[in-house]
């Protein structure tokens, strides 16, 4: 029996559209639309034919996009001017080239050719079903046609159309046009706001040289990354997995006061609960106050847990926990409930204690179940741009460094390109992040059961 | 014997008990301590960020009044409306997104689908910060970044990724069974009618969950928001606003103030996050039961 929603209409190959279409389909390779108009879909004919003149129209006017492409190469040059105007005896001044502009309507250009030979493709396809369809004397579909189907067999094209164009225009075109600024020297340093030029791989070279100031401190902040993506994933999992389990003892009661809670670190708007944290733990915030006034420590040093780099290193780790173990509770307790009850029993009779099962009957099956949870939890973990940022901004600084000693990459890719505005070294920094994540997400993914067998559970 | 073992077991656990509520009613009190401090400094009477005691000395009312009356540098019901109306639009086009999206990678069979699921977990790998002053460029380039159009710029920057972030949602509709989608089509259903007749309501759950949670967004985020809006006081949403109060220049006079803001905003915030748990635990529960 055929499978009911299996109604797609048959497609064929531009390849042996071009080969069996002849002439007609020949001359629409030029003028798009043309087999669609004279086989009967003259609407859609003439969709395809505007479209192919508006992007010619957008090509070719000047200022257009030819004009910008045939600038990407050299990024501009004109600085701006000033022309003495003899008619009005004034100094005019005469816009200069901005290569940031450049680059971004070029890059926007390509893209417009790209989807041009995309429907250019498309259009070719088309005008041969039409023309076969008409041959073997079938109808050929008309625009009604083709609304309806959009309905129908065709309703993808219609749903994904929005979300993609507009993930196209502000995900897609912004990363490859920050991903080209790695590759100029697109920076403040030197003057290069305004006309900059491309510079081959150079940042690349800079910040991976480890005897350079940049690239000190990139290893330095690259480890640090590390380090902390690390403790704040193990140390949020243990920890959180230990408290879930104290919640679910069978003789506590209140389980959901105890769960509601923690929540709390969650359910505030971090910018909120970790500016309050910033500002109790300031050297002469509430906490200091608090032991000093209990004769803890001397009145004159306050405890540095912002100032002092490792205090301020352990803290933020310290405070990830508060902000991070009530989200290891909320996915543990449902996966502690489906150990089968078994395991222990058995394992009771055997004689082992509280902790020997935890280790050897709980760990193990937490480690298997939340493997891809631990693994997404580990990429956040680097890309954790709040924690760092509302609570220490990457202070402490040390002089004459544009990082500072909590600095994650992110946060200094954000500083990078927002405060010091080195756009050069951001695209770089953002460009290494991307492939520490995607060579870490990718592989595992993969190897997850919702990748391999979607399907499974059907 | 035995009946000794079985009493001093039940001592032991009863000790173990009251280990377990101390310990819990001590981490308890650490999580909320810095909660109720927070809403005791909004009701401090007085001025700076750094006081000598735990619990203010004297208590007023008017750091909130300040809030709703003031509006000479700092004009927070105007945040306030500004991200209501951002989030308002948000919700309604990232939860059409996602729900697209998802429809189409769950119950369709279409060539691109792979390729454009990989695409979009590849495209959630690159740090958002990353394209964020491009997305400033591009918004500028259409215009988008000065006066009026600056929340229209907001609302496509916090819905315009939706499309790549559909993984939760295809989850869910993952479980309806094909089954249906079958049958509704041997009774003759288009493929529009089956996404809004079946797929839809059987989602529900999830639709409430994906909707309170893309509202939630404006709300809770102050870097994006900051570098479109960047200095434009009137069109501030309530994190840039509350985030300003702590500057330098301003965080004497305007701590407790933003001690008031900060709860007034969290409490919303708070509530929705709870409700949307309570459809998530739903969601998880299944999509076709029994």
């Amino acid at each position: 029996m055929s499978n009911p929603l299996a109604k797609t209409t048959q497609s064929c190959s531009l390849g042996s559209a071009l080969k069996n279409g002849g002439p007609l389909i020949w001359l629409s390779c030029l003028i798009m639309g043309l087999g669609n108009m004279v086989c009967g879909q003259l609407i859609k004919g003439i969709l395809f034919l505007a479209i192919e003149a508006g992007v010619f129209c957008f090509l070719l006017s000047p200022g257009g996009g030819l004009y910008w492409i045939s600038m990407l190469p050299s990024l501009g040059w004109r600085e701006q001017q000033k022309v003495w105007n003899e008619e009005k005896f004034v100094y005019e001044y005469v816009a200069g080239d901005q290569s940031q502009l450049i680059l971004l309507y070029g890059i926007a250009s390509l893209c417009i050719i790209a989807l041009l030979i995309l429907v250019w493709r498309a259009s070719v396809r088309s005008g041969y079903q039409a023309m076969c369809l008409k041959k073997s004397g079938r109808p050929v579909p008309g625009i009604v046609d083709d609304i309806k189907s959009l309905f129908d067999e065709n309703i993808h094209k219609l749903l994904m159309a929005l979300p993609t164009v507009c993930l196209a225009i502000f995900t897609i075109l912004p990363l490859i046009y920050m991903m080209s600024m790695a590759f100029t020297n697109y920076s403040k340093e030197g003057d290069h706001l305004v006309l900059f030029d491309w510079v081959g791989l150079s940042n690349f070279f800079a910040i991976f040289d480890s005897g350079s100031v940049i690239g000190k401190q990139f290893g330095s902040v690259l480890v640090w990354t590390l380090v902390w993506a690390f403790f704040a994933t193990f140390l949020n999992f243990f920890l959180g997995t230990f408290m879930a389990i104290i919640i679910n003892r069978p003789s506590i009661r209140l389980k959901g006061l105890w769960r509601g809670c923690l929540s709390m670190t969650i359910a505030v708007p971090q910018f909120v609960s970790l500016l309050v944290m910033r500002s109790m733990l300031q050297p002469t915030g509430i906490i200091n106050q608090m032991l000093m006034d209990a004769s803890l420590i001397r009145g004159d040093m306050p405890l540095p847990f912002l100032t002092n780099a490792t205090w301020a290193r352990v803290l933020v780790i310290v405070v990830n926990l508060w902000v991070g173990i009530p989200y290891t509770i909320m996915q543990v307790t449902g996966v502690l409930q489906n150990i089968p009850a078994e395991q222990y029993e058995s394992a009771k009779i055997d004689g082992a204690g509280v902790v020997k099962q935890f280790l050897h009957i709980t760990m193990p099956y937490m480690l298997f179940v939340l493997t891809p949870y631990l693994i997404t939890q580990f990429t956040g973990n680097i890309n954790n741009f709040n924690v760092i940022y509302l609570l220490t901004r990457g202070e402490p600084l040390r002089v004459g460094n544009s990082a500072g000693d909590t600095d994650l990459l992110v946060t200094w890719l954000y500083k990078l390109s927002v405060d010091q505005q080195k756009y050069n070294l951001a695209a770089v920094i953002g460009i290494f992040t991307f492939v520490v994540l995607a060579v870490v997400s990718l592989v595992t993914y993969r190897s997850t059961g919702s990748y391999k067998d979607e399907e499974g559970f059907r | 014997m035995a009946k000794k073992q079985s009493h001093s077991m039940r001592k032991k656990r009863l000790a173990g008990d009251i280990v377990t509520y101390v310990f819990l009613v001590l981490v308890s009190i650490i999580w909320l301590i810095p909660f109720f401090w927070l809403i005791m400094q909004s009701f401090r009477d007085g001025k700076g960020q750094f006081i000598s005691t735990f619990l203010p000395e004297k208590y007023t009312f008017n750091n909130y009044k300040a809030l709703f009356t003031e509006f000479n540098v700092m004009n927070f019901p105007r945040m306030f409306l500004n991200t209501l109306f951002v989030a308002s639009c948000t919700c309604v086009i990232s939860t059409f997104f996602v729900l697209s999206v998802s429809y189409c990678t769950s119950r369709l069979k279409w060539k691109l689908r792979k390729p454009y699921m990989n695409m979009a977990m590849i495209l959630n790998l690159f740090p958002g910060f990353m394209s964020m002053v491009a997305v400033y460029f591009i918004l500028k380039a259409l215009g988008m970044t000065e006066g009026k159009m600056i929340p229209w710029a907001l609302i496509i920057v916090f819905s315009a990724g939706a499309g790549s972030n559909f993984y939760v949602m295809k989850g869910y509709m993952d479980t309806i069974p094909k089954a249906l989608d079958e049958a509704a089509a041997l009774d003759g259903c288009t493929r529009w009618q089956i996404f809004t007749k079946i797929t839809l309501p059987l989602s529900k759950p999830m639709i409430v969950y994906q909707i309170i949670t893309s509202f939630m967004g404006p709300w809770v985020d102050f870097v994006f928001a900051k570098v479109i809006v960047r200095t434009e006081a009137k069109y501030f949403t309530v994190s840039i606003g509350l985030w300003s109060m702590l500057e330098k220049e301003y965080v004497d006079t305007w701590f407790v103030r933003f001690c008031a803001g900060a709860v007034l905003v969290s409490i919303p915030v708070a509530i929705l996050f709870i409700i949307t748990q309570k459809f998530y635990q739903e969601a998880m529960s299944g999509s076709v039961k029994g």
